[in-house]
Parts: structure tokens; C-alpha cells; sequence
């Protein structure tokens, strides 16, 4: 076991783990985090995707001795008491079934339209390429991801 | 008063959707269902249900009143997903003319909640929302506080009116008073009056509209508890060590492998159920991936090659479902017959989620935090494999990732259960993406012979359906946990197979609960014709075979298979007496509701009467079609008919499904835009399922174990326009409607691949190889 400063949602965090535990166990078990979630553990979901300075990272794969810097989960969209526009659109669309699988979806948009604020629907898709929702919420999801993009760039 | 609430009962209070402040605030409403004596043994406490999921005949099980007027509502029907929970919501609110904001909904928890055995089926409305059930107790509640309140306020009872949770005299509305003055904190000790009348949808103001889902703030904040998020003090962690192959059982297990892991505290063998409990769950993790254990080989299963083939070989259990008597003399006097083939292999939930369930055994009693969407039959089931009496287990529903029919859910709370038995402490078990996928129920595999004879007008006169289905296991219910694989590994036998040839002849109406009957057939049996169609030469044999994969409901199970078959054949004759699709299917029903979705499909596509395929302007390059299927969902829970359009890269083998029309029927609407979600999620499922889903294996093992090797859409993938029309219909029953716009979907896309290419695809998934295979066939 090894002692480990994570910056999670803006605050830090010591936690005590072997180095090979993935970040996602740390989140969900030491931090009590539950936005992102256990899907796959192969990193073929996203279910368990948080935001690493700036990048879409998959938490299930990702050894917590190899993270340095702000990480940022389901969680942390938001930075006050008020829903992030993404979170909104969301909401709006009503772009939810089950709702396990929205890290994935949410985090891997929000990370993708921040590099690529301008992003058409092509690429969008593109981006959500490797993102799964079994419950099939897609054409809601696309939609609110849409107005999101709209909405920022207006 | 709370601290007359256990610590656990608190938290499935926190669970059931509301917050322990709120709940504070809304004093008294437990008391009802609660005293103090029951609460301290509540495990003791179950409602006037018994063991068979029928619900309770007692108000007091449904439905209590608080001081503050708060409406708690209790039901056996759970949220997986599917928007039930906001919709119950609705449904207590407007048959107790109280706000939305003034309803608390507590699901599934056998120390509180009646027995409503298994949420499955799309069977939630019509179960809660006729005249039975949660319906029925808001009626005779509000009835009840009407009675109640005539006699406080010597008002005539047919003088009130009940609204916002105050009861007002209609000629005098200063003559007033609120449900918590009436009967708050007390019990209403009345049953469930038959009698209650139900508002109609004319009067709704709360049911019938589109009440946004009140879980999704906490979901896209992250901060909604799922199982995988519950946590208990003192909890461990557990994995399970599935065998490597199907059939193989433990010879031995080498406990000095992980001796040395930090954190370890138990290996966990029982039969050939394989454990491993630690302190972390990382440690479990990689304890269970060193742990050694000794098999014996397993089986050698069948050639994937040769699947269907093999199904027909097996010994099996016959049913007829209908049989006129004389369909081999009519088919021998038609004056064309048609046979076809159609193949649908087994598929999977592949829940995003791996299952995951907490479970805390102690002694003689246990509570178990599980994602089943059959709270009292694993509460039995697991009482078996533990050896305790049920009234000593709670299950308290927590949701899981979306589940689709019976996913892994089950069988964790078993692998949590037993491995929190073998260490005295609170265990989480958290399953591998392999021990899901390679070891779940997955749908049935199915192969469907059909002949069909036409007269000389090409008329439909004779329909003959056989089919070849492999089944193992399935739901537990209450009392077959082998059913699953884990009751199975520590020695527990799923539902025999008994064979049966031939099959006794049909003596009871047609049930076509599994929409085994196409929809063209008459269905008569004896004096009764219960089928949606006019052809009375007829026959549904079905033939049930062992299969050597558990197999268990995904949804819409079976009815998928059956639909799949029985539309893509109608098409094939309505092609071959050069008819145009919808026509040919319209003349030969006899159901109005379906005849009526048909329609409305038809006509919200702009739909152009013509017979199939299309006049194809070239072989190779793109092709575009579109094609029409529809259904009597379980024969009379919803009607829904769907068009496809679709191009199809004759070079690549590629389909693309542009547009897809629903219409569906599934009586008076509780929910619209809950309606809209449930059909696109379905019919978007269904895509997935129809291009490229398919459980695969080798010799001795699945080999579909991962989202490379199970083939299912992503979210980016292109999602068709979908229009859809709903046919709300105020007069009838409540059906559900959370699984009939899956059944149709690969029916709508195969006829409509054949509609632009003339190419007919008889066998799930529609790969682009197949594709490719059958466009060169069918061009040499």
C-alpha cells in the first residue's frame, strides 16, 4: 500500500492503495464517488469514464500510481448548486433510462465539445463511437449533447 | 419516531427515492404501516401476501396517510429504467387527488412492500394501473377519506370533492378538511373494495401527461445510489471464480495460491460455487484471479455451425397449441404452398453494468440489497440456499443497470448471500464482464419451420407453425434457484425438461401469452377462436429442447423469436400472390386494434401500396426498401405495427436502418413522453439485436465475453428518424408497453431488405457477411 494525493471535483484527496489499484476503485470505494461506474473493467464501455485534465479517461483502466492532476467526475460537472447546461440538456430531453451508463456518455460529450466546441453531428458520433447504453437512450442522448453544443457556442 | 426506525429501514426509506428529511417531515405515514413493535422485529413483519406474488387484499398494504397529509404508497413493481416509478407516482397522485409532490413511493422491499412477484413482461400496467392493485387502493382510499369526511363534516358524501389532499363540500367550500386531520397516522383497516370506482382518463390532470422522470436530477449529477453504490458498516468484498467451462466442476481448489494476498480473508468453496472475500475490492479482484482451482473438464457442446440442426435432434417437450385437425388435407389442396425456415440464436442482456449485490447475513437472518426485479421469490430462493427460513430474509430493492429480463442480478445476490454466510460479515460481490456475459440466461435460440397454403385468390387458407426452442434454467420464481447458475454450482437442479411426443391435443382457449400464434390464424379451440386472424386451418406445435446455456426472459423473450418468423413469412406470401404488404395483412386479421395500428403506421409513413420487392433499378450499389410488421403483444397486452425503411450496401453487406414508424396501442396513456422513451429505447434495442447480436462459443466455452466479442450499437452509432404515433385509447385497460416495439423491429427490417434487394434473410443477426452471402445467392 502506497499514499496517493488525488484532486478530485476540486478538493484533495490522501488515499491509501496498492499502486496498481485502478482509479476507479479509489473513486467508488475510498471517495464514495458514484458517478463513475464499474461496466466492463476492459475500458470497452465507458461507464466508468472521469476527466483528466481535460481528457476522457476510463477509470477501470487507469492504475491510480499513473494519475496526476484534476480529476473530474459525474459529480463535478457541475460547479455550484446549479446543473451544468449538459446536465440540463439532459434533464430537458429527459435523455435517461436506467442512467448507469451516463459517465460514459456525459463526460466523454463534455470533454470532446471542449476541445471541439464547433463538433457536427459526425463527429459527435464519432466521439461516442466506443460508449455503450444498453437501454438504447441514443437518440435522446444525441439530442441533448446537441443542444448543449448549441447552446455554448450561441 | 424515527428512532423507532431501524438503521436498515432507514436507509431503504433513503433508497426508496426520498430523503430520510423528508421523511422526517412527513410524520406519522409509517406508523400506519409500522408500530414500534414491528419495526424492532421487522423482519417478522410481512403484509397480509402470501407467498405467490398476488398482492394484498388490505388497504393498509398499499397506501398510508400521514399527519401531514403525505400519501405513502407501496408497490411490487419496480423502476429499472422504464419510467414505472414516476409513473406509480402519477397514479397515486390522481387517484388520491393529491400533488405529485405529496406522494412517496416505496418499491420493492419484502419488509414493507406486498408480494407482486416479478416486474417483467410489460405486465406492470396491466397489473397496477386497471382495477386491481395499487390502482384499486388509491380508489378505495380517496372513497374511503370521502366516507370519512361526509360523517366529520355531515356533508353529503356526493356533495364533496376531494382535491389537493382536502376534502371541500361543493356548495360550500368553507367546509373543509385535509386527509392528515382525517385519518393521518391511522389505518383505514379496510379492504380493497372492488367496487372503488377509478377516475377515467377524461378526468386526469396528473396521469395522461408527460411528468418528467423525479429520479434524473440525481442521475446526471452522479449522485443516484445504484446497488453497486450501497455500503454497509463493515462490509467486504467478494468475487466469484466461475469454472472455465460449461460443465466442469471443482476437482480441487489450491487455498496456498493466494495465502500470501494482502487483505484476503476467506475462500469460499461450496459444491462447486467458488469464492474469494477481502478486505478491498481490488484485493478480491486479483485474489480471484490467482486463486487456483482444479476442474474437471466440462462438456463438449454443440457446433455453433450445427446449432439448429442439433435442436431438432434433442428429446422434447411437445405442445400444441392449435390444431385444427386438417391442415396437411388443406395444404395438400392449396393451390400454392409456401415453407420457410427462420433461425434466431441466442442472445444477450449485456447490461452495461456488471450485477453487483450486498448482502449481510447474521445467524438465522439476512438482508439482502439486490437489483432483482423479484424481490420475494429471491427472498425464498435464497433462503434455500442458505438453509433460513424466508420471514428471516429481506430483500430490499436497489436499482441496478438496466436489466432487460433476468441479467446477472439474481445470481450475484446468491454469490453475496453465500460468500456473507461463509464469513459472518456484510459482503459486496461485484461480477467480471466475462462471469456476466459467459454465464447469464441469455433469450432461447430458436428455429421455426412454417407452411403456409394460398387458394386461387391468394388467400391465406391454411397456416402450419413448428418450432424448435432450447430452455434451461430461467427465473427462479420461489422455488428453483438452479435456474441460475449459481444455485446450480452449489448443487441446486433448474426446471426439468420433461419429454413429451406427441403432444397431448389442445383443451383449454388459446393463451398466446408467448405469441407463439401468428397473428393471421383464427385460434379456435373447442368453441372459442381467441386468435387475431381469419384463417382456420391451423396448427402451433412447439417443441421445447434442453439447452446447454441457461436461458431465461429478455425482453420480449420468445414473443421476439415467434414475431420474427411469423412477419418475415407473411411477407413472403403476401410477395409471392403479389400483394401489397399492409393490404395482405389487414385482409387476413380480425382484431381491430392491431388492424387499426397497421394503419396508423401505414399512414404516418406515407406509405405506398404496392406489392414487394420494389422494382429494383440495379443489382449491387444501394438499395433502399421498406417493410411492415405488427403484433398483438403476449395476444392481448398492447398492439403495435412498425415500418422500416432502410438502404442496403449490396457490396458491403451493410444495412442502415434511415426510418422507422411506430404505432402503438396500448390502451389509456399514463405517461406520453415515458411511452416515447420506452419505444425508442425498445426499437433501437432491437436494431442492435437484429444487426449484430449474437452469443457465440467453441468447443467447450462461450467465447462472447466482452463488448469486442458481443457486437452491440454504440451510442454514436446513427439512430433512423423515429415517428411515432400513439394511439391512446380511453375506454380499455392499461397494457404496458416496455417490450412490444422490440418484438416487431427485425421482422420490419427483414422485409424491408427484402422490399429493396428481393433478398430474404431468415436468420438473426443481419451481419453484413450474411447479407453479402445471400445478395450473391440470390444474383446467381
Amino acid at each position: 500500500m502506497s499514499l496517493f494525493t488525488l484532486r478530485v471535483n476540486g478538493r484533495s484527496h490522501e488515499v491509501d492503495a496498492d499502486p496498481s489499484t485502478p482509479l476507479l476503485y479509489v473513486l467508488s470505494d475510498d471517495l464514495d464517488l458514484k458517478g463513475p461506474k464499474f461496466g466492463c473493467g476492459l475500458g470497452q464501455c465507458g461507464a466508468c469514464t472521469v476527466v483528466v485534465n481535460g481528457q476522457a479517461t476510463r477509470s477501470c483502466m487507469t492504475p491510480v500510481n499513473t494519475v496526476k492532476g484534476e480529476i473530474t467526475t459525474l459529480e463535478g460537472l457541475a460547479t455550484s448548486a446549479e446543473l451544468h447546461p449538459l446536465q440540463q440538456a439532459f434533464i430537458d430531453e429527459q435523455a435517461v433510462q436506467c442512467g448507469f451508463c451516463l459517465s460514459g456518455v456525459m463526460l466523454t460529450a463534455k470533454a470532446f465539445l471542449d476541445r471541439n466546441p464547433r463538433a457536427t453531428d459526425e463527429q459527435i458520433q464519432q466521439a461516442l463511437s466506443g460508449v455503450l447504453c444498453r437501454c438504447f437512450g441514443n437518440a435522446r442522448m444525441l439530442k441533448a449533447i446537441r443542444r448543449y453544443a448549441d447552446g455554448r457556442t450561441a | 419516531m424515527t428512532s423507532q426506525l431501524t438503521a436498515d429501514a432507514r436507509t431503504a426509506l433513503t433508497r426508496a427515492g426520498f430523503s430520510r428529511r423528508a421523511f422526517l417531515k412527513g410524520s406519522g405515514a409509517l406508523v400506519v404501516a409500522f408500530s414500534s413493535a414491528e419495526l424492532s422485529n421487522g423482519l417478522d413483519r410481512v403484509f397480509a401476501q402470501g407467498f405467490n406474488g398476488a398482492g394484498s387484499s388490505q388497504l393498509d398494504s398499499w397506501i398510508a396517510v400521514g399527519r401531514d397529509g403525505i400519501v405513502t404508497a407501496y408497490t411490487g413493481k419496480c423502476e429499472f429504467g422504464q419510467g414505472l416509478y414516476t409513473a406509480q407516482m402519477q397514479l397515486v397522485a390522481e387517484e388520491m387527488c393529491v400533488p405529485l409532490d405529496r406522494v412517496r413511493l416505496i418499491q420493492c422491499d419484502t419488509s414493507m412492500t406486498p408480494d407482486q412477484g416479478t416486474t417483467s413482461g410489460q405486465q406492470s400496467h396491466p397489473a397496477n394501473f386497471n382495477r386491481a392493485n395499487l390502482a384499486l387502493a388509491g380508489a378505495t382510499a380517496r372513497e374511503s377519506l370521502i366516507r370519512l369526511a361526509s360523517a366529520r363534516l355531515s356533508v353529503p358524501a356526493a356533495d364533496l370533492v376531494a382535491r389537493d389532499g382536502v376534502i371541500a363540500s361543493s356548495a360550500n367550500p368553507s367546509r373543509r378538511i385535509a386527509y392528515g386531520e382525517l385519518i393521518g397516522g391511522q389505518r383505514f383497516d379496510l379492504r380493497l373494495d372492488a367496487n372503488a370506482r377509478r377516475k377515467h382518463p377524461r378526468e386526469w390532470t396528473i396521469l395522461g401527461t408527460s411528468v418528467p422522470r423525479v429520479d434524473m436530477r440525481d442521475m446526471v449529477t452522479g449522485r443516484f445510489e445504484f446497488v453497486h453504490n450501497v455500503k454497509v458498516p463493515g462490509m467486504l468484498h467478494g468475487r466469484v471464480v466461475r469454472p472455465p467451462e460449461i460443465g466442469a466442476t471443482v476437482s480441487r481448489v489450491d487455498e496456498s495460491s493466494v495465502r500470501d494476498m494482502p487483505g484476503l480473508v476467506k475462500v469460499v468453496v461450496k459444491g462447486n460455487f467458488v469464492g474469494v472475500v477481502a478486505q478491498k475490492p481490488w484485493q478480491a479482484t486479483q485474489a480471484a484471479e490467482r486463486l487456483n482451482v482444479i476442474w474437471t473438464r466440462g462438456a463438449v457442446l454443440p457446433p455453433q455451425a450445427s446449432l439448429y440442426s442439433e435442436l431438432r435432434k434433442q428429446p422434447a417437450r411437445d405442445t400444441l397449441l392449435v390444431d385444427s385437425g386438417d391442415v396437411e388435407a388443406r395444404l395438400a389442396s392449396a393451390a400454392a404452398v409456401l415453407r420457410s425456415t427462420y433461425r434466431h440464436p441466442y442472445q444477450m442482456h449485456g447490461s452495461v453494468g456488471s450485477s453487483c449485490a450486498v448482502a449481510d447475513v447474521q445467524g438465522d437472518r439476512a438482508t439482502l440489497w439486490s437489483a432483482t426485479q423479484s424481490a420475494y421469490p429471491t427472498r425464498n430462493t435464497t433462503a434455500m440456499l442458505l438453509g433460513l427460513e424466508p420471514e428471516r430474509i429481506r430483500v430490499v430493492y436497489v436499482r441496478g443497470s438496466g436489466c432487460y429480463g433476468i441479467n446477472g442480478a439474481d445470481t450475484v445476490t446468491y454469490d453475496a448471500a453465500l460468500l456473507s454466510q461463509a464469513v459472518g460479515r456484510p459482503v459486496r460481490v461485484q461480477l467480471s464482464r466475462r462471469d456476466e456475459m459467459a454465464w447469464e440466461n441469455y433469450g432461447n435460440a430458436f428455429v421455426i419451420d412454417q407452411r403456409v397454403g394460398v387458394d386461387g385468390s391468394g388467400n391465406i387458407t391454411v397456416w402450419d407453425y413448428e418450432a424448435w426452442s432450447a430452455a434451461r434454467g430461467g427465473r427462479p420464481g420461489y422455488n428453483t434457484p438452479g435456474n441460475v447458475v449459481t444455485g446450480f454450482l452449489v448443487g441446486a437442479r433448474p426446471a426439468p425438461i420433461v419429454p413429451r411426443t406427441p403432444a397431448p391435443p389442445p383443451d383449454t382457449p388459446l393463451n398466446n401469452n408467448l405469441n407463439t400464434a401468428p397473428s393471421y390464424i383464427a385460434g379456435r379451440v373447442g368453441d372459442a377462436a381467441r386468435g387475431a386472424g381469419l384463417v382456420r386451418s391451423e396448427r402451433v406445435l412447439s417443441h421445447r429442447v434442453v439447452s446447454p446455456f441457461f436461458t431465461g426472459p429478455l425482453r420480449a423473450p420468445e414473443r421476439l423469436q415467434n414475431t420474427f418468423a411469423h412477419e418475415c413469412f407473411m411477407d413472403e406470401v403476401a410477395a409471392h400472390v403479389k400483394a401489397d404488404p399492409v393490404e395482405y395483412r389487414l385482409r387476413h386479421l380480425n382484431h381491430a386494434r392491431l388492424s387499426a395500428a397497421i394503419r396508423a403506421a401505414a399512414k404516418a409513413a406515407n406509405w405506398e401500396p404496392r406489392p414487394s420487392p420494389r422494382p429494383r433499378s440495379s443489382r449491387g450499389g444501394l438499395a433502399t426498401g421498406r417493410g411492415i410488421s405488427c403484433v398483438c403483444y403476449e395476444g392481448d397486452n398492447g398492439y403495435v405495427a412498425m415500418v422500416a425503411e432502410v438502404s442496403v450496401d449490396q457490396n458491403t453487406g451493410q444495412i442502415q436502418v434511415t426510418r422507422i414508424v411506430v404505432a402503438q396501442d396500448s390502451g389509456p396513456i399514463s405517461n406520453p413522453d415515458g411511452m416515447r422513451s420506452q419505444i425508442e429505447g425498445g426499437t433501437l434495442q432491437g436494431i442492435s439485436r437484429a444487426l449484430g447480436e449474437e452469443v457465440t462459443w467453441d468447443e467447450r466455452r462461450i467465447t462472447s465475453v466482452d463488448w469486442r466479442s458481443y457486437r452491440s450499437l454504440p451510442v454514436g452509432f446513427l439512430p433512423p428518424r423515429m415517428d411515432i404515433v400513439l394511439l391512446n385509447q380511453t375506454d380499455v385497460d392499461a397494457c404496458g408497453s416496455g417490450e412490444a416495439s422490440i418484438t416487431v423491429v427485425a421482422a420490419a427490417i427483414g422485409n424491408a431488405v427484402f422490399d429493396a434487394t428481393g433478398v430474404r434473410l431468415r436468420e438473426v443477426p443481419f451481419t453484413p457477411e450474411r447479407v453479402r452471402a445471400a445478395v450473391r445467392a440470390n444474383s446467381e
